[in-house]
């Protein structure tokens, strides 16, 4: 996994509330039987009508959005445990989520890919979709580190496990991790 | 202070707890299919790391499977590949495969409890978020993503911060015609989409206590749909007598044994849930959906709420319903019934008591996919079959089907679906498909109407 210390990128605005995973990535794409290409088909059928052609009232679609961040509306990542929903984003460019809540299971596999979820206040993400409709070019910083995400002259500290945390800014994953407990896992099972 | 059913299960599982960090889980049942594992597979074979308990390991097929003509090869390459994939995965790493054509094939949630895989007391996962559905059981089960299938693959175990703890409560008594898919619709519609997030939610109440293995599980199986992880229901003599007898449940001495154990679970008087709700059974009513998420739901008898929200609005406007309007006497085409939520037995018997001595409505197209082989063969031997092609029905064979619309099995554009399904999310049942969820009773209705009707007035 790519190591992830600090990002400075512009971002794309996404107003809607309760975006479940199969928005994200519909269930027709799930077909692969390896993580490349789901890129390409991240939110399909908003980004392109039934006959094929683009959405440009969609925020993704439009050329003055862009950037490396998805600021998206309160309930990111609903429905379906759809890791692919992960991997379309990622392969799709989005190193940072940032909404006022996420579902459970797209918050974990997200982090498993290294893409950071960052959960902020309903003000600060109604300011932030604001400020980003108002000037596209804003540059949103986020800090790992010190776990904080700023722009202009805002600014707002975000939680995150703590492991978690060591596993994104090395790069490292939790199979490694659950391997090398390999012992006491054994002593477990013997005494069921 | 006293245990939570969810804290006792939970805590005979942990392995270990890392200081400042997450919980290493042990896990007793692993439940793989052919969309979420594949790539799991390729990513422990890429770091030359074996699978480490192919014995607590069941896969079978079931959610891009055809539901007609099973016994012919795949059209589909894609899925085709897939399902090759999970044969050649399950193959080589010595994992019990219930492939396309088995005798136990089907929906992952329908047969892990009727092969007696799903008991009390047990840790299960699988790269499904309805897997909720075996909390039936007082069993601790949820959904997990990929990169968690792989870790479970390599080493048995998961790594989780253990979540907060809901309780449920509906006491009373459920006026007739209101089946246990109206009661955790009416639970959603009340509580919201994300109100079980970052909780496991245990259902109590003599509601619950009342209800067949099958009612529970439809229960359980929602609970994601509130965000919660997974859904419990404490285990008793409905839970111990339906696991006693199947094929891979303890006998003998060694059921016994475990009954015992089982026992020990219920939740402790004097144990305090970080959050609790109660709801009284007599305010729930036969539920129906209007929008695009399962919290988006009413009474069949209510109009649709007139809210000022952007997300509601959007939600309508895909639906093409309006504010304040009621859904009673709407035009449907399409009919649903299956999916891990209302495909057992107990679900065909209900549709096939209404159906009885009617017909289907001409404009009707309806699915009907039993959730396993085994239901498949029950709805045979009870003289259901016989009843639901009389009505002009016709059964499919088992699958998730028009759930999801992996397959074949996919709702036209524009057309409403009334289903007894999980997700009414845009384009769950096909591109521009507009679902309605609802219970099979309801469904069943639906069929025979050619439209929505007032079931409360229908049944009284």
């Amino acid at each position: 996994m790519e190591k992830f210390i600090q990002l400075i990128s512009t971002a794309v605005p996404l107003e809607t509330e309760n975006v479940d995973t199969d928005q994200i990535i519909p269930a027709r794409f799930l077909k692969a039987t390896d993580k490349l290409g789901f890129g390409d088909n991240v939110f399909r059928d908003w980004r392109f009508h039934k006959d094929g052609s683009v959405n440009e009232s969609f925020p993704l679609n439009q050329s003055i959005y862009g950037g490396s961040i998805l600021v998206a509306g309160n309930n990111f990542g609903c429905g379906s445990s759809r890791e692919h929903a992960a991997w379309a984003l990622a392969g799709y460019g989005f190193k940072v989520i940032v909404s006022s809540f996420f579902a459970d299971i797209f918050k974990g596999n997200a982090l498993n890919n290294g893409v950071l979820p960052i959960q902020v206040s309903e003000v600060f993400l109604k300011d932030l979709l604001g400020e980003i409709q108002a000037d596209p070019s804003l540059e949103i910083s986020i800090d790992l580190e010190n776990q904080y995400i700023s722009y202009s002259n805002k600014k707002e500290a975000f939680e995150i496990d703590a492991y978690k945390k060591v596993c994104l800014i090395n790069g490292y994953d939790d199979i490694d991790f659950l391997i090398s407990k390999k012992d006491k896992i054994n002593a477990f099972e013997a005494t069921q | 202070m006293g245990k939570t059913l969810f804290d006792k299960v939970w805590d005979a599982h942990v392995v270990d707890v890392i200081e400042n960090g997450p919980q290493i889980l042990y896990i007793d049942k692993h439940l793989i299919h052919e969309v979420t594992s594949p790539q799991a597979f390729n990513e422990l074979e890429s770091r030359r790391i074996p699978v480490a308990r192919p014995d607590k390991i069941v896969a079978t097929a079931d959610h891009n499977t055809p539901t007609l003509n099973q016994h012919l090869p795949l059209k589909d390459e894609l899925s085709r590949n897939q399902l090759e994939q999970l044969t050649k995965n399950c193959a080589k790493n010595k994992i019990t495969l219930y492939g396309l054509g088995h005798e136990n094939n089907g929906i992952v949630h329908v047969i892990a409890p009727e092969l007696g895989f799903t008991q009390p007391g047990m840790t299960m996962v699988c790269g499904d978020s309805h897997t909720s559905t075996h909390g039936a059981f007082g069993t601790i089960a949820f959904g997990i993503g990929t990169s968690q299938v792989a870790q479970v693959f390599a080493s048995q175990c998961l790594l989780l911060e253990k979540p907060k703890s809901l309780r449920v409560n509906v006491n009373g008594k459920l006026a007739k015609g209101v089946l246990p898919k109206d009661v955790i619709l009416y639970i959603i519609s009340k509580l919201g989409t994300n109100s079980g997030t970052g909780y496991f939610c245990e259902y109590a109440g003599n509601v619950f206590e009342e209800m067949s293995m099958e009612g529970r599980m439809t229960v359980c199986n929602m609970s994601i749909e509130m965000g919660a992880r997974g859904g419990m229901i404490a285990p008793d003599e409905t839970t111990f007598e339906y696991v006693k007898g199947r094929e891979f449940a303890p006998k003998g001495a060694a059921f016994d044994q475990k009954v015992a154990e089982w026992k020990t679970l219920p939740t402790d008087a004097d144990a305090i849930f970080d959050q609790e709700y109660s709801i009284n059974a007599e305010d729930i009513g036969p539920m129906i959906t209007y929008g695009t998420n399962p919290g988006m739901g009413i009474k069949i008898t209510e109009n649709i709420p007139e809210l000022k929200d952007a997300s509601f609005e959007k939600s309508l406007a895909y639906m093409n319903f309006n504010k304040g309007e009621s859904l009673i006497h709407k035009a449907i085409n399409y009919v649903f019934i299956g999916s891990c939520t209302n495909s057992r037995i107990e679900d065909f018997r209900i549709a096939a008591a209404f159906v009885k001595g009617k017909k289907k409505a001409h404009n009707i197209t309806a699915w009907l996919v039993p959730g396993s082989q085994k239901v498949a063969k029950q709805i045979e031997a009870e003289g259901l079959k016989a009843i639901f092609e009389m009505a002009g029905f016709t059964l499919r064979q088992p699958g998730c089907s028009a759930c999801l619309a992996m397959n074949d099995d996919k709702i036209p554009e524009g057309e409403y679906c009334v289903s007894t399904s999980n997700r009414n999310f845009e384009g769950r049942q096909g591109q521009g498909a507009r679902t309605i969820l609802a219970s099979p009773l309801v469904a069943a209705a639906t069929a025979i109407e050619g439209r929505i009707v007032d079931i409360t007035k229908y049944i009284n």
